[in-house]
């Protein structure tokens, strides 16, 4: 089974339909959201009508901490995130705001712990940034194999037969084998705010059968996205990190 | 020590097991055949044994992970790999021919024959680092020659694939290589550097030149490490028939610093098959090993570390391509000839580490017996060497990024793509003859070098919009 993994679309209508077009093309033949639809752009309520439709057939989709800030609080937020925060609430319904309270923070499917930023303490929204952090979690949980997101850029972390956990970053286009037999800590990019200085989206097609993991990076119009960011009257800066993927 | 579970005659996904051929420390190889493949094949099974070295495991996952990526005549194909949940495996060509370990009863080897061999290792490491790989283990028993002379590089169980996960860098502390061959930055710990592979060459043309191994075989990291700063007698004062270019070849493969190495293996097998190009250095004519107190100083001042930084390999390999001007010396017009010669000037730019080949064909006739020497009794050869270094002096380019050859064919183009194929060439430029009589009856050579060169080819033409040209291609 081919998985498309998507994390961090962050209401980037542009960027999310690149990547769920490239999918198709690549006949992925599932989805799984890794949390974070809105926040920081301009087309939340296109964003999670989309994502309603793929769960309604089926989709895996878990709930990242700014969609549970719709409905909770932006404290934990600096203050550009929360006033996109703020101005989401008034673009989507009421229907669309039960959906993303309602999603789970965790899903599990044949060994496989789909979460939005770390297993351990998925509530608590924590970030896998490095070895250290990557060990803690793989660590503490169970899974044989976790994917999250929430850092916008992606990694693989892996642990060694001698238990130490190894670092690498996925080269786009290149499948990278997932042995059963080792733990994976698998953190995806963003499809819709890349901060690895690569300013494309950012998906992964999981083989389940080969046990394998591509990475893809896709140009997207970046202009409209950016253009809607500042027509809505968001912060500035929301748009121009696009450009450079920062 | 029974290697695994396996034994002659079982069956696993399909592969009939053989008998067995090898018993190593990490792995055991089997003869295996499949009734849907009809190439002899090896069945590769890793030790995997309570107290066994995780190393073992560790390099059998790391070529279960490279292998299958690998293409090309220099590799060994690969067939298929067991999961370490059943049986893990990996089936590969059983490469026909023999490993270099044979050549060790005979050496030292004629001059010749080391020149070949190790143009023929490099062209294939040339291959291996293309594809994203350094191999970290080059020695006599990974090198497998065919029978058309070709090698093939084995084992990859200590390779770094440079886009995937490498498992040994965070698995042990200690170096893992092969002692006598390993590159001083690898034996710091460094895995990403594609010219520790021409390090481990240089350790074996040493070897084979002199009978004598240049650092020894040293047991302890301690010994390891003397490579560092402790240089070998060159191979000259151990067998005074190496000539001179073979030793600067040689010592520069052994140089410490990657960098004072050759930038890339096709650059090292250029010049292993081009002698007389070799531009001689001090390395050529060192009589003896450094004495005391320069080898002190380089113990003790030196910056190890500072020396095995290094940037991406393919961003290495790019900057260090060998780029071919074909000249036509017969009647291309000035306008021409200069105009190819600002196109390359803006290619060695563009790429400080490139080498520049610059050809011309003296074009043999089919059936006539051709004379090396003119009318006026001029030897052709040099005169059109001559002429060739005429057209190379304005670039200014120092005599080890540059060489000149006069190829002798009744097919120019023909003569071209092969030396392009034979020296992995990256780049070619060549002219394109505005005259058309000629063109139309025979195909002109540029267009075809630009239809089956297998790399970039630059075609140079002087701009004219005339009516009579225009749509016309070269």
């Amino acid at each position: 089974m081919r998985l498309a993994l998507m994390a961090d679309i962050h209401s980037n209508r542009e960027a999310f339909d690149a990547c769920l077009n490239h999918a198709a093309d690549q006949s992925a033949e599932g989805y799984v959201l890794l949390g974070d639809y809105v926040g920081y752009g301009a087309d939340p309520a296109y964003v999670v009508d989309r994502i309603m439709d793929l769960c309604a057939k089926g989709t895996k989709a878990v709930i990242g901490n700014h969609d549970a800030a719709i409905d909770g609080d932006t404290k934990a937020m600096n203050p550009i995130a929360a006033t996109a925060i703020q101005w989401t609430r008034d673009q989507i319904n009421p229907a669309q705001r039960k959906f993303l309270r309602d999603l789970p923070l965790s899903v599990e499917d044949d060994g496989r712990l789909f979460v939005h930023a770390e297993a351990t303490e998925p509530a608590r929204f924590g970030y896998i940034t490095n070895t250290e952090s990557a060990a803690r979690d793989l660590h503490d949980s169970q899974a044989p194999a976790v994917f999250c997101g929430h850092v916008h850029m992606p990694a693989i972390y892996g642990i060694t037969a001698t238990e130490k956990v190894m670092r690498h970053v996925p080269v786009a286009g290149v499948p990278v084998p997932l042995p059963r037999h080792r733990r994976w800590l698998v953190v995806l990019g963003s499809v819709g705010q890349p901060r690895d200085g690569n300013p494309d989206a950012c998906y992964a097609i999981l083989d389940t059968v080969r046990s394998e993991i591509t990475f893809h990076r896709l140009a997207y119009d970046i202009e409209a996205a950016g253009r809607k960011i500042l027509a809505a009257g968001l912060p500035e800066f929301l748009a121009t990190r696009l450009f450079i993927g920062r | 020590m029974k290697a695994s579970g396996l034994i002659a005659g079982s069956e696993v996904d399909g592969y009939t097991i053989g008998q067995r051929l090898h018993q190593g420390g990490m792995a055991t190889l089997w003869s295996v055949n499949h009734p849907d493949i009809a190439c002899p094949l090896l069945m590769k099974v890793p030790n995997l044994f309570e107290g066994e070295d995780p190393a073992a495991i560790v390099s059998f996952e790391m070529e279960q992970m490279i292998l299958p990526r690998l293409t090309g005549p220099h590799m060994p194909k690969f067939y298929a790999a067991g999961d370490f949940s059943r049986q893990p495996y990996v089936v590969m060509e059983h490469v026909e021919g023999q490993s270099l370990l044979t050549h060790l009863d005979h050496l030292p080897l004629p001059v010749s024959d080391i020149a070949a061999l190790g143009a023929e290792i490099a062209t294939a490491l040339d291959d291996l680092h293309g594809q994203h790989v350094v191999h970290l283990d080059i020695k006599p028993s990974n090198l497998m020659r065919r029978p058309d002379g070709r090698i093939v590089l084995i084992d990859f169980g200590l390779s770094r694939h440079d886009q995937l996960p490498d498992l040994m860098s965070e698995e042990f502390r200690l170096p893992y290589g092969t002692a006598p061959y390993m590159a001083p930055e690898q034996v710091l710990g460094v895995r990403t550097e594609p010219r520790a592979d021409l390090f481990a060459l240089g350790v074996l043309m040493y070897f084979f030149a002199t009978g004598t191994r240049p650092f020894g075989d040293p047991q302890s990291l301690n010994g390891l490490k003397r490579r560092l700063w402790r240089d070998p007698p060159p191979p000259r004062a151990l067998r005074s028939d190496i000539p001179a270019w073979l030793q600067e070849l040689i010592l520069r493969c052994l140089e410490v610093d990657p960098e004072a190495r050759h930038p890339t293996a096709a650059q090292l097998a250029f010049d292993l098959r081009h002698p007389q190009g070799v531009p001689l250095t001090q390395r050529a004519t060192k009589s003896q090993a450094d004495n005391f107190l320069t080898v002190m100083r380089r113990r003790f001042a030196g910056d190890d570390k500072g020396r095995a930084r290094r940037g991406s390999q393919s961003a290495q390999l790019s900057s260090a391509p060998i780029i071919v001007l074909a000249l036509d010396l017969s009647g291309a017009s000035d306008d021409l000839t200069d105009g190819l010669r600002q196109t390359v000037a803006r290619l060695l730019r563009a790429a400080p580490a490139a080498r520049l080949a610059c050809l011309n064909v003296l074009k043999l006739a089919r059936l006539a017996i051709d004379r090396s020497v003119d009318d006026q009794g001029q030897n052709k050869h040099a005169q059109r060497l001559g002429a060739l270094k005429r057209w190379a002096a304005p670039l200014g380019l120092r005599d080890d990024r540059l060489t000149y050859h006069i190829l002798e064919a009744v097919d120019p183009a023909a003569a071209i793509l092969d030396y392009v194929a034979r020296n992995r060439v990256d780049h070619v430029v060549i002219g394109a003859r505005a005259d058309s009589t000629l063109r139309t009856l025979l195909g002109s050579v540029s267009a075809q070098v630009a239809a089956h060169a297998p790399c970039t080819v630059t075609t140079v033409r002087n701009r004219s919009f005339g009516l009579d040209d225009a749509g016309s291609a070269g």
